[in-house]
Protein backbone atom coordinates (compact mmCIF):
# COMPACT_ATOMS: atom_id res chain seq x y z
CA UNK A 1 0.00 0.00 0.00
CA UNK A 2 1.36 3.44 -1.23
CA UNK A 3 0.65 6.33 1.48
CA UNK A 4 2.92 8.98 0.13
CA UNK A 5 0.31 10.41 -2.89
CA UNK A 6 1.79 13.05 -5.24
CA UNK A 7 0.00 15.22 -7.32
CA UNK A 8 -3.04 15.22 -5.11
CA UNK A 9 -2.73 18.34 -3.00
CA UNK A 10 -4.19 21.28 -3.45
CA UNK A 11 -2.46 24.58 -5.51
CA UNK A 12 -1.30 25.82 -2.45
CA UNK A 13 -0.78 22.92 -0.40
CA UNK A 14 2.83 21.94 0.20
CA UNK A 15 1.93 18.74 2.50
CA UNK A 16 -1.25 17.74 3.79
CA UNK A 17 -2.00 14.66 6.12
CA UNK A 18 -5.17 13.01 6.61
CA UNK A 19 -5.65 11.34 9.87
CA UNK A 20 -2.06 9.68 9.73
CA UNK A 21 -1.03 7.32 12.49
CA UNK A 22 2.57 5.38 13.05
CA UNK A 23 3.04 2.74 15.57
CA UNK A 24 6.24 0.61 15.52
CA UNK A 25 6.41 -2.55 17.62
CA UNK A 26 3.24 -1.88 18.91
CA UNK A 27 4.11 1.39 20.56
CA UNK A 28 1.60 4.42 19.53
CA UNK A 29 3.96 7.32 18.51
CA UNK A 30 1.36 9.28 16.34
CA UNK A 31 -2.48 8.83 16.33
CA UNK A 32 -4.99 10.21 14.13
CA UNK A 33 -2.52 13.67 12.96
CA UNK A 34 -4.68 15.94 10.38
CA UNK A 35 -2.68 19.06 9.30
CA UNK A 36 -1.98 20.95 6.35
CA UNK A 37 1.00 22.76 5.67
CA UNK A 38 0.63 26.02 2.85
CA UNK A 39 2.41 28.16 0.63
CA UNK A 40 4.57 30.54 3.48
CA UNK A 41 3.32 29.16 6.24
CA UNK A 42 5.33 28.98 9.47
CA UNK A 43 4.48 26.32 11.42
CA UNK A 44 6.17 24.60 14.81
CA UNK A 45 5.70 21.71 16.77
CA UNK A 46 6.24 21.53 20.02
CA UNK A 47 5.54 19.13 22.48
CA UNK A 48 7.54 16.97 25.42
CA UNK A 49 10.59 14.50 24.91
CA UNK A 50 9.20 11.28 23.28
CA UNK A 51 6.17 13.30 21.94
CA UNK A 52 6.62 11.75 17.99
CA UNK A 53 7.79 15.15 16.83
CA UNK A 54 10.62 14.06 15.16
CA UNK A 55 8.64 11.33 13.84
CA UNK A 56 6.16 13.59 12.65
CA UNK A 57 8.50 15.72 10.56
CA UNK A 58 10.08 12.72 9.31
CA UNK A 59 6.41 11.62 8.12
CA UNK A 60 5.53 14.43 6.62
CA UNK A 61 8.73 14.18 4.25
CA UNK A 62 7.80 11.02 3.13
CA UNK A 63 10.62 8.80 4.85
CA UNK A 64 8.67 6.01 6.17
CA UNK A 65 5.30 4.38 5.08
CA UNK A 66 2.51 5.29 7.88
CA UNK A 67 0.44 2.25 9.14
CA UNK A 68 -2.54 4.56 8.76
CA UNK A 69 -4.09 7.37 7.10
CA UNK A 70 -2.09 9.22 3.94
CA UNK A 71 0.26 12.17 3.40
CA UNK A 72 0.03 13.87 0.86
CA UNK A 73 3.23 15.45 -0.78
CA UNK A 74 2.89 18.32 -4.03
CA UNK A 75 4.95 16.65 -6.65
CA UNK A 76 8.40 17.35 -6.78
CA UNK A 77 8.40 19.18 -3.79
CA UNK A 78 11.64 20.74 -3.24
CA UNK A 79 12.59 20.12 0.84
CA UNK A 80 15.41 21.91 2.60
CA UNK A 81 15.88 19.52 5.75
CA UNK A 82 18.05 20.46 9.00
CA UNK A 83 18.44 17.33 10.88
CA UNK A 84 18.13 17.14 14.87
CA UNK A 85 21.16 15.24 15.40
CA UNK A 86 23.50 15.96 12.65
CA UNK A 87 27.73 14.46 13.96
CA UNK A 88 29.14 14.23 10.44
CA UNK A 89 31.84 11.24 10.48
CA UNK A 90 35.27 12.08 11.39
CA UNK A 91 36.81 9.59 8.95
CA UNK A 92 35.30 11.89 6.36
CA UNK A 93 37.57 14.17 5.13
CA UNK A 94 35.26 17.13 3.03
CA UNK A 95 35.51 20.71 3.43
CA UNK A 96 32.38 23.08 3.58
CA UNK A 97 32.30 24.11 0.35
CA UNK A 98 32.61 20.78 -1.58
CA UNK A 99 29.97 19.70 1.51
CA UNK A 100 27.43 22.50 0.18
CA UNK A 101 27.46 21.51 -3.15
CA UNK A 102 26.82 17.81 -2.85
CA UNK A 103 24.42 16.44 -5.04
CA UNK A 104 23.33 20.26 -5.23
CA UNK A 105 22.41 22.05 -8.35
CA UNK A 106 23.01 25.92 -7.80
CA UNK A 107 25.44 28.36 -8.55
CA UNK A 108 28.21 30.95 -7.15
CA UNK A 109 26.04 33.55 -6.95
CA UNK A 110 23.59 32.10 -4.61
CA UNK A 111 26.23 30.82 -2.57
CA UNK A 112 28.02 34.10 -1.84
CA UNK A 113 24.77 35.53 -0.94
CA UNK A 114 23.94 33.05 1.50
CA UNK A 115 27.24 32.85 2.93
CA UNK A 116 27.16 36.28 3.52
CA UNK A 117 23.54 36.11 4.85
CA UNK A 118 24.16 33.49 7.26
CA UNK A 119 27.93 34.48 7.87
CA UNK A 120 29.69 31.14 7.08
CA UNK A 121 32.34 32.74 4.62
CA UNK A 122 35.07 32.57 6.75
CA UNK A 123 34.48 28.58 7.04
CA UNK A 124 33.85 27.73 3.81
CA UNK A 125 37.55 25.63 3.67
CA UNK A 126 37.41 24.18 6.99
CA UNK A 127 37.02 20.72 7.21
CA UNK A 128 33.32 19.37 8.25
CA UNK A 129 34.46 17.50 11.03
CA UNK A 130 36.58 20.44 12.64
CA UNK A 131 33.29 22.81 13.28
CA UNK A 132 31.98 23.93 16.29
CA UNK A 133 28.11 23.52 17.03
CA UNK A 134 27.08 26.60 15.90
CA UNK A 135 28.89 26.69 12.89
CA UNK A 136 27.65 23.47 11.49
CA UNK A 137 24.15 24.46 12.10
CA UNK A 138 24.53 27.15 9.81
CA UNK A 139 26.42 25.39 7.37
CA UNK A 140 23.18 22.93 7.29
CA UNK A 141 20.90 26.09 7.30
CA UNK A 142 23.06 26.79 4.06
CA UNK A 143 22.85 23.72 2.28
CA UNK A 144 19.33 23.52 3.34
CA UNK A 145 18.53 26.88 1.06
CA UNK A 146 21.04 26.42 -1.65
CA UNK A 147 19.02 24.94 -4.28
CA UNK A 148 15.65 27.30 -3.41
CA UNK A 149 13.65 25.20 -1.60
CA UNK A 150 9.63 25.80 -1.22
CA UNK A 151 9.63 24.37 2.08
CA UNK A 152 12.52 24.46 5.52
CA UNK A 153 11.94 21.60 7.60
CA UNK A 154 13.89 22.17 11.17
CA UNK A 155 13.95 19.48 13.66
CA UNK A 156 15.60 20.91 16.76
CA UNK A 157 17.98 23.06 15.35
CA UNK A 158 19.37 24.94 18.47
CA UNK A 159 19.74 21.93 20.42
CA UNK A 160 23.29 22.24 20.78
CA UNK A 161 23.57 25.90 20.89
CA UNK A 162 24.05 27.80 23.88
CA UNK A 163 21.05 30.57 25.04
CA UNK A 164 23.05 34.07 22.84
CA UNK A 165 23.46 31.64 19.71
CA UNK A 166 19.75 30.35 20.12
CA UNK A 167 18.62 33.64 20.09
CA UNK A 168 20.34 34.52 16.83
CA UNK A 169 19.32 31.31 15.23
CA UNK A 170 15.73 32.02 15.37
CA UNK A 171 16.07 35.59 14.49
CA UNK A 172 18.38 34.27 11.17
CA UNK A 173 15.44 32.05 10.87
CA UNK A 174 12.95 34.86 10.76
CA UNK A 175 14.96 37.13 8.48
CA UNK A 176 15.22 34.38 6.01
CA UNK A 177 11.45 33.75 6.25
CA UNK A 178 10.26 37.42 5.56
CA UNK A 179 12.78 37.80 2.91
CA UNK A 180 11.86 34.88 0.67
CA UNK A 181 8.64 32.79 -0.44
CA UNK A 182 9.31 30.08 1.37
CA UNK A 183 7.09 27.85 4.09
CA UNK A 184 8.91 26.72 7.29
CA UNK A 185 7.76 23.66 9.36
CA UNK A 186 9.98 23.72 12.71
CA UNK A 187 10.44 21.01 15.45
CA UNK A 188 10.94 22.58 18.98
CA UNK A 189 11.31 22.16 22.45
CA UNK A 190 11.90 25.33 23.76
CA UNK A 191 8.96 27.62 23.81
CA UNK A 192 9.97 31.30 24.53
CA UNK A 193 11.29 31.89 20.95
CA UNK A 194 8.96 30.22 19.07
CA UNK A 195 5.85 31.45 19.88
CA UNK A 196 7.09 34.95 18.90
CA UNK A 197 8.04 34.26 15.27
CA UNK A 198 5.25 30.76 14.40
CA UNK A 199 2.50 31.62 12.73
CA UNK A 200 1.09 28.61 13.88
CA UNK A 201 1.97 26.30 16.83
CA UNK A 202 0.37 22.43 16.62
CA UNK A 203 1.19 21.07 20.65
CA UNK A 204 1.83 17.16 19.87
CA UNK A 205 1.47 14.53 22.54
CA UNK A 206 1.35 11.44 20.03
CA UNK A 207 -2.13 13.11 18.73
CA UNK A 208 -2.16 17.06 18.16
CA UNK A 209 -3.49 18.23 21.78
CA UNK A 210 -3.60 21.67 20.51
CA UNK A 211 -2.93 24.00 17.02
CA UNK A 212 -3.64 27.36 16.28
CA UNK A 213 -1.79 30.88 16.63
CA UNK A 214 0.74 31.22 19.07
CA UNK A 215 -1.41 33.37 21.40
CA UNK A 216 -4.18 30.85 21.00
CA UNK A 217 -2.67 27.85 21.94
CA UNK A 218 -1.06 29.55 25.46
CA UNK A 219 -4.76 30.07 25.94
CA UNK A 220 -5.50 26.85 25.24
CA UNK A 221 -6.16 24.75 28.50
CA UNK A 222 -4.78 21.51 26.90
CA UNK A 223 -1.08 23.40 26.49
CA UNK A 224 -0.71 24.08 30.58
CA UNK A 225 -2.02 20.56 30.71
CA UNK A 226 0.71 19.33 28.94
CA UNK A 227 3.64 22.02 29.86
CA UNK A 228 2.18 23.13 33.14
CA UNK A 229 0.45 26.50 34.07
CA UNK A 230 3.33 28.38 35.02
CA UNK A 231 4.72 26.97 31.66
CA UNK A 232 1.84 28.60 29.99
CA UNK A 233 1.64 32.10 32.34
CA UNK A 234 5.39 32.47 31.19
CA UNK A 235 4.30 31.96 27.22
CA UNK A 236 1.67 34.95 27.87
CA UNK A 237 4.70 37.03 28.23
CA UNK A 238 6.56 35.95 25.45
CA UNK A 239 3.85 36.42 22.74
CA UNK A 240 3.77 38.89 20.35
CA UNK A 241 0.46 40.47 19.20
CA UNK A 242 -0.12 38.63 16.05
CA UNK A 243 -2.22 40.64 13.81
CA UNK A 244 -2.91 37.98 10.98
CA UNK A 245 -6.03 37.82 9.63
CA UNK A 246 -5.38 35.00 7.91
CA UNK A 247 -6.77 31.72 9.64
CA UNK A 248 -6.15 28.55 8.72
CA UNK A 249 -8.92 25.82 8.32
CA UNK A 250 -7.25 23.40 10.79
CA UNK A 251 -6.82 26.12 13.54
CA UNK A 252 -10.82 25.80 14.75
CA UNK A 253 -11.16 21.99 15.02
CA UNK A 254 -8.37 20.10 16.61
CA UNK A 255 -8.78 21.59 20.09
CA UNK A 256 -10.37 18.76 21.82
CA UNK A 257 -7.64 16.51 24.29
CA UNK A 258 -8.02 12.90 24.57
CA UNK A 259 -7.64 13.06 28.00
CA UNK A 260 -4.08 11.60 28.24
CA UNK A 261 -3.04 15.21 27.91
CA UNK A 262 -1.94 15.26 31.47
CA UNK A 263 0.36 12.96 31.28
CA UNK A 264 4.14 14.43 32.13
CA UNK B 1 58.55 -18.86 -15.77
CA UNK B 2 59.34 -16.50 -13.05
CA UNK B 3 58.48 -13.68 -14.84
CA UNK B 4 55.03 -14.75 -16.12
CA UNK B 5 54.72 -16.00 -12.78
CA UNK B 6 55.42 -12.28 -10.86
CA UNK B 7 53.38 -10.27 -13.85
CA UNK B 8 50.64 -12.48 -13.04
CA UNK B 9 50.38 -11.90 -9.70
CA UNK B 10 51.14 -7.69 -9.57
CA UNK B 11 48.31 -7.72 -12.31
CA UNK B 12 46.16 -9.62 -9.81
CA UNK B 13 47.63 -7.67 -6.82
CA UNK B 14 47.14 -4.09 -8.73
CA UNK B 15 43.27 -4.97 -9.37
CA UNK B 16 42.45 -6.24 -5.75
CA UNK B 17 43.80 -2.60 -5.08
CA UNK B 18 42.23 -0.61 -7.21
CA UNK B 19 38.77 -2.34 -6.27
CA UNK B 20 39.66 -2.19 -2.53
CA UNK B 21 40.81 1.44 -2.75
CA UNK B 22 37.09 2.89 -2.66
CA UNK B 23 35.32 0.55 -1.05
CA UNK B 24 37.63 0.43 1.61
CA UNK B 25 36.57 3.97 1.92
CA UNK B 26 33.15 3.77 2.29
CA UNK B 27 34.25 1.04 4.65
CA UNK B 28 35.70 3.11 6.88
CA UNK B 29 33.07 6.04 5.87
CA UNK B 30 30.41 4.03 7.40
CA UNK B 31 32.22 1.81 9.29
CA UNK B 32 31.45 -1.55 7.76
CA UNK B 33 35.14 -3.40 8.89
CA UNK B 34 33.65 -5.73 10.95
CA UNK B 35 31.01 -6.60 7.74
CA UNK B 36 33.80 -7.13 6.00
CA UNK B 37 35.48 -9.57 8.29
CA UNK B 38 32.57 -11.38 8.67
CA UNK B 39 31.83 -11.82 5.15
CA UNK B 40 35.34 -13.27 4.30
CA UNK B 41 34.62 -15.64 7.35
CA UNK B 42 31.65 -16.78 5.63
CA UNK B 43 33.63 -16.85 2.65
CA UNK B 44 35.27 -20.65 3.81
CA UNK B 45 31.74 -22.00 3.81
CA UNK B 46 31.71 -20.78 0.19
CA UNK B 47 34.90 -22.63 -0.96
CA UNK B 48 33.66 -25.72 1.01
CA UNK B 49 30.61 -25.36 -1.28
CA UNK B 50 32.51 -24.48 -4.32
CA UNK B 51 34.79 -27.55 -4.09
CA UNK B 52 31.57 -29.76 -2.96
CA UNK B 53 29.85 -29.53 -6.07
CA UNK B 54 32.06 -29.03 -8.40
CA UNK B 55 31.08 -25.10 -9.32
CA UNK B 56 33.97 -22.91 -8.90
CA UNK B 57 34.93 -21.71 -5.74
CA UNK B 58 33.84 -18.23 -6.72
CA UNK B 59 30.40 -19.47 -7.21
CA UNK B 60 30.13 -20.66 -4.05
CA UNK B 61 31.42 -17.77 -2.43
CA UNK B 62 29.12 -15.48 -4.05
CA UNK B 63 26.16 -17.42 -3.08
CA UNK B 64 27.10 -17.93 0.50
CA UNK B 65 27.82 -14.39 1.16
CA UNK B 66 25.13 -12.97 -0.67
CA UNK B 67 23.28 -15.35 1.47
CA UNK B 68 25.01 -14.25 4.60
CA UNK B 69 23.98 -10.76 3.55
CA UNK B 70 20.27 -11.93 3.35
CA UNK B 71 20.18 -13.65 6.79
CA UNK B 72 21.74 -10.35 8.07
CA UNK B 73 19.32 -7.85 6.28
CA UNK B 74 16.38 -10.39 8.38
CA UNK B 75 18.38 -10.77 11.29
CA UNK B 76 18.73 -6.97 11.43
CA UNK B 77 14.92 -6.57 11.73
CA UNK B 78 14.10 -8.29 14.73
CA UNK B 79 16.42 -5.88 16.55
CA UNK B 80 16.68 -8.09 19.93
CA UNK B 81 20.86 -8.12 18.80
CA UNK B 82 22.85 -5.81 18.38
CA UNK B 83 24.74 -6.28 14.89
CA UNK B 84 27.72 -7.25 15.54
CA UNK B 85 26.49 -9.72 17.59
CA UNK B 86 24.24 -11.30 14.76
CA UNK B 87 27.82 -10.90 12.53
CA UNK B 88 30.23 -12.59 14.80
CA UNK B 89 27.68 -15.45 14.83
CA UNK B 90 26.84 -15.91 11.80
CA UNK B 91 30.18 -15.39 10.61
CA UNK B 92 32.08 -17.89 13.24
CA UNK B 93 29.04 -20.04 12.53
CA UNK B 94 30.02 -20.37 8.28
CA UNK B 95 33.20 -20.57 9.17
CA UNK B 96 32.87 -23.49 11.38
CA UNK B 97 30.65 -25.14 9.03
CA UNK B 98 32.79 -24.57 6.02
CA UNK B 99 35.85 -26.22 7.76
CA UNK B 100 34.26 -29.49 9.13
CA UNK B 101 32.32 -30.04 5.59
CA UNK B 102 35.95 -30.09 3.87
CA UNK B 103 37.34 -32.18 6.42
CA UNK B 104 34.57 -34.78 6.34
CA UNK B 105 34.69 -34.74 2.56
CA UNK B 106 38.35 -35.44 2.96
CA UNK B 107 39.25 -32.81 0.47
CA UNK B 108 43.03 -32.25 0.52
CA UNK B 109 42.78 -28.34 1.50
CA UNK B 110 45.68 -25.67 1.65
CA UNK B 111 43.54 -24.18 4.61
CA UNK B 112 47.24 -21.72 4.93
CA UNK B 113 46.67 -20.44 1.72
CA UNK B 114 42.99 -19.72 2.31
CA UNK B 115 44.16 -17.90 5.32
CA UNK B 116 46.80 -15.93 4.08
CA UNK B 117 46.37 -15.72 0.27
CA UNK B 118 48.41 -16.62 -2.39
CA UNK B 119 49.31 -14.18 -4.79
CA UNK B 120 52.28 -16.21 -6.19
CA UNK B 121 50.09 -18.75 -7.79
CA UNK B 122 46.82 -17.16 -9.38
CA UNK B 123 46.09 -17.89 -12.97
CA UNK B 124 44.57 -16.12 -15.49
CA UNK B 125 41.56 -17.14 -14.66
CA UNK B 126 41.25 -15.15 -11.41
CA UNK B 127 42.90 -12.47 -13.26
CA UNK B 128 39.67 -12.61 -15.41
CA UNK B 129 37.25 -12.33 -12.46
CA UNK B 130 38.82 -9.48 -10.95
CA UNK B 131 38.94 -7.17 -14.00
CA UNK B 132 34.89 -8.12 -14.61
CA UNK B 133 33.96 -8.17 -11.13
CA UNK B 134 36.19 -5.30 -10.56
CA UNK B 135 34.78 -2.63 -13.48
CA UNK B 136 31.52 -3.65 -12.28
CA UNK B 137 32.46 -2.71 -8.73
CA UNK B 138 33.82 0.72 -10.06
CA UNK B 139 31.13 1.57 -12.09
CA UNK B 140 28.69 1.76 -9.59
CA UNK B 141 30.55 2.99 -6.85
CA UNK B 142 31.70 5.80 -9.39
CA UNK B 143 27.77 6.01 -10.44
CA UNK B 144 26.43 6.18 -7.42
CA UNK B 145 29.18 8.05 -5.86
CA UNK B 146 27.71 11.75 -4.33
CA UNK B 147 24.56 9.45 -3.34
CA UNK B 148 26.94 7.13 -1.30
CA UNK B 149 29.28 9.92 0.19
CA UNK B 150 26.19 11.95 1.32
CA UNK B 151 24.71 9.08 2.60
CA UNK B 152 27.90 8.47 4.57
CA UNK B 153 28.04 11.40 6.15
CA UNK B 154 24.16 11.83 7.32
CA UNK B 155 21.48 9.45 6.25
CA UNK B 156 18.49 11.23 7.19
CA UNK B 157 19.92 14.78 5.09
CA UNK B 158 20.24 11.94 2.10
CA UNK B 159 16.95 10.86 2.62
CA UNK B 160 15.08 14.40 2.44
CA UNK B 161 16.71 14.80 -1.03
CA UNK B 162 15.20 11.20 -2.19
CA UNK B 163 18.15 9.29 -2.00
CA UNK B 164 16.90 5.55 -2.03
CA UNK B 165 18.67 4.61 1.17
CA UNK B 166 17.99 0.68 1.00
CA UNK B 167 18.85 0.51 -2.18
CA UNK B 168 22.41 1.67 -1.62
CA UNK B 169 22.91 -0.18 1.24
CA UNK B 170 21.81 -3.24 -0.42
CA UNK B 171 23.78 -2.07 -3.29
CA UNK B 172 27.27 -2.02 -1.07
CA UNK B 173 26.55 -5.41 0.81
CA UNK B 174 26.32 -6.94 -2.95
CA UNK B 175 29.34 -5.05 -3.79
CA UNK B 176 31.37 -6.07 -0.89
CA UNK B 177 30.37 -9.84 -1.28
CA UNK B 178 31.45 -9.41 -4.80
CA UNK B 179 34.65 -7.96 -3.89
CA UNK B 180 35.06 -11.06 -1.57
CA UNK B 181 34.43 -13.28 -4.11
CA UNK B 182 36.67 -12.39 -6.33
CA UNK B 183 39.57 -11.68 -4.10
CA UNK B 184 39.67 -14.21 -1.33
CA UNK B 185 41.62 -16.87 -2.70
CA UNK B 186 44.49 -14.30 -3.84
CA UNK B 187 44.65 -12.45 -0.36
CA UNK B 188 42.69 -14.54 1.68
CA UNK B 189 40.22 -14.51 4.79
CA UNK B 190 42.56 -13.03 7.14
CA UNK B 191 43.82 -10.26 4.81
CA UNK B 192 41.34 -8.81 2.92
CA UNK B 193 39.66 -6.67 5.41
CA UNK B 194 43.46 -5.27 5.95
CA UNK B 195 43.23 -4.03 2.46
CA UNK B 196 40.09 -2.32 3.52
CA UNK B 197 40.86 -0.91 6.35
CA UNK B 198 44.26 0.37 6.11
CA UNK B 199 45.01 1.97 3.28
CA UNK B 200 42.18 3.75 3.59
CA UNK B 201 42.42 4.86 7.10
CA UNK B 202 46.16 6.01 6.20
CA UNK B 203 44.67 8.09 3.50
CA UNK B 204 42.18 9.81 5.79
CA UNK B 205 45.49 11.17 7.14
CA UNK B 206 46.08 12.98 4.29
CA UNK B 207 43.06 13.41 2.37
CA UNK B 208 40.90 16.74 2.66
CA UNK B 209 38.09 15.52 0.24
CA UNK B 210 36.26 12.45 -0.34
CA UNK B 211 37.66 11.79 -3.98
CA UNK B 212 41.11 12.41 -3.09
CA UNK B 213 40.93 9.92 -0.36
CA UNK B 214 40.08 7.32 -2.66
CA UNK B 215 43.14 7.86 -4.75
CA UNK B 216 45.36 8.12 -2.09
CA UNK B 217 44.09 4.65 -0.74
CA UNK B 218 44.46 3.35 -4.33
CA UNK B 219 48.34 4.39 -4.56
CA UNK B 220 48.85 3.30 -1.20
CA UNK B 221 47.70 -0.10 -1.80
CA UNK B 222 48.96 -0.26 -5.68
CA UNK B 223 52.48 0.34 -3.32
CA UNK B 224 52.03 -2.42 -0.38
CA UNK B 225 51.41 -5.13 -3.35
CA UNK B 226 54.40 -4.15 -5.00
CA UNK B 227 56.28 -4.39 -2.10
CA UNK B 228 54.79 -7.77 -1.07
CA UNK B 229 54.63 -9.71 -4.04
CA UNK B 230 58.97 -8.78 -4.34
CA UNK B 231 59.10 -9.95 -0.78
CA UNK B 232 57.56 -13.07 -1.36
CA UNK B 233 59.35 -13.43 -4.81
CA UNK B 234 62.65 -12.46 -4.13
CA UNK B 235 63.24 -13.22 0.00
CA UNK B 236 60.60 -15.83 0.14
CA UNK B 237 58.41 -14.28 2.59
CA UNK B 238 54.98 -14.95 3.03
CA UNK B 239 53.33 -12.79 0.16
CA UNK B 240 49.64 -11.88 2.26
CA UNK B 241 51.56 -10.79 5.58
CA UNK B 242 54.21 -9.05 3.46
CA UNK B 243 51.32 -6.80 2.01
CA UNK B 244 49.82 -6.10 4.98
CA UNK B 245 53.11 -5.06 6.79
CA UNK B 246 53.25 -2.60 3.94
CA UNK B 247 50.21 -1.43 4.70
CA UNK B 248 50.99 -0.68 8.37
CA UNK B 249 54.26 0.90 7.64
CA UNK B 250 52.00 3.14 4.92
CA UNK B 251 49.97 3.54 8.22
CA UNK B 252 52.75 4.31 10.64
CA UNK B 253 54.04 7.59 7.77
CA UNK B 254 50.93 8.74 7.53
CA UNK B 255 50.44 9.12 10.70
CA UNK B 256 53.60 10.90 11.07
CA UNK B 257 53.13 12.85 8.52
CA UNK B 258 49.54 14.51 9.76
CA UNK B 259 51.17 15.49 13.31
CA UNK B 260 54.12 16.83 11.58
CA UNK B 261 51.10 18.71 9.33
CA UNK B 262 49.18 19.90 12.61
CA UNK B 263 52.49 21.47 13.64
CA UNK B 264 54.04 23.43 10.63
CA UNK B 265 50.70 24.34 8.90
Amino acid sequence: MINILFKEAKMSQLIKANNVSFIKEKNVILKNISLEILDNDFITIIGPNGAGKSMLLKCLMGFYKTTKGDVFIKKDLKIGYVPQKFAPSISMPINVKSFLFLRKKSNQTILNELTREINITHILNKQLSKLSGGELQRVLLVRALIDEPEILVLDEPVLNLDISAQLAFYKLLEHIYKTRKISILMVSHDLHMVMSISKKVICLFHHICCSGTPAKVAKDPNFSALFGDDMAKMMAVYQHSHNHSHVHKNDVDNCKCDGDCDND
Amino acid sequence: MIETNIILALSAGFGIALIAAPMGCFVVWRRMAYFGDSLAHASLLGIALGLITGLSTNIGVLIICSLFAILLLWLQQKKSLFSDSILGILAHGSLSIGVIGISLLGFDLDLEGYLFGDILNVVLRDIIWIYFGGALILFLLIYNWSDLVLMSIDEDLARAENVKIFYLQILLMFLMTLLVAISIQIVGVLIITSMLIIPASSARQVALSPKSMAIFTSVFALIAVVFGVFGAKFYNLPAGPSIVVSLVIIFILSLIFSSFQRKFF
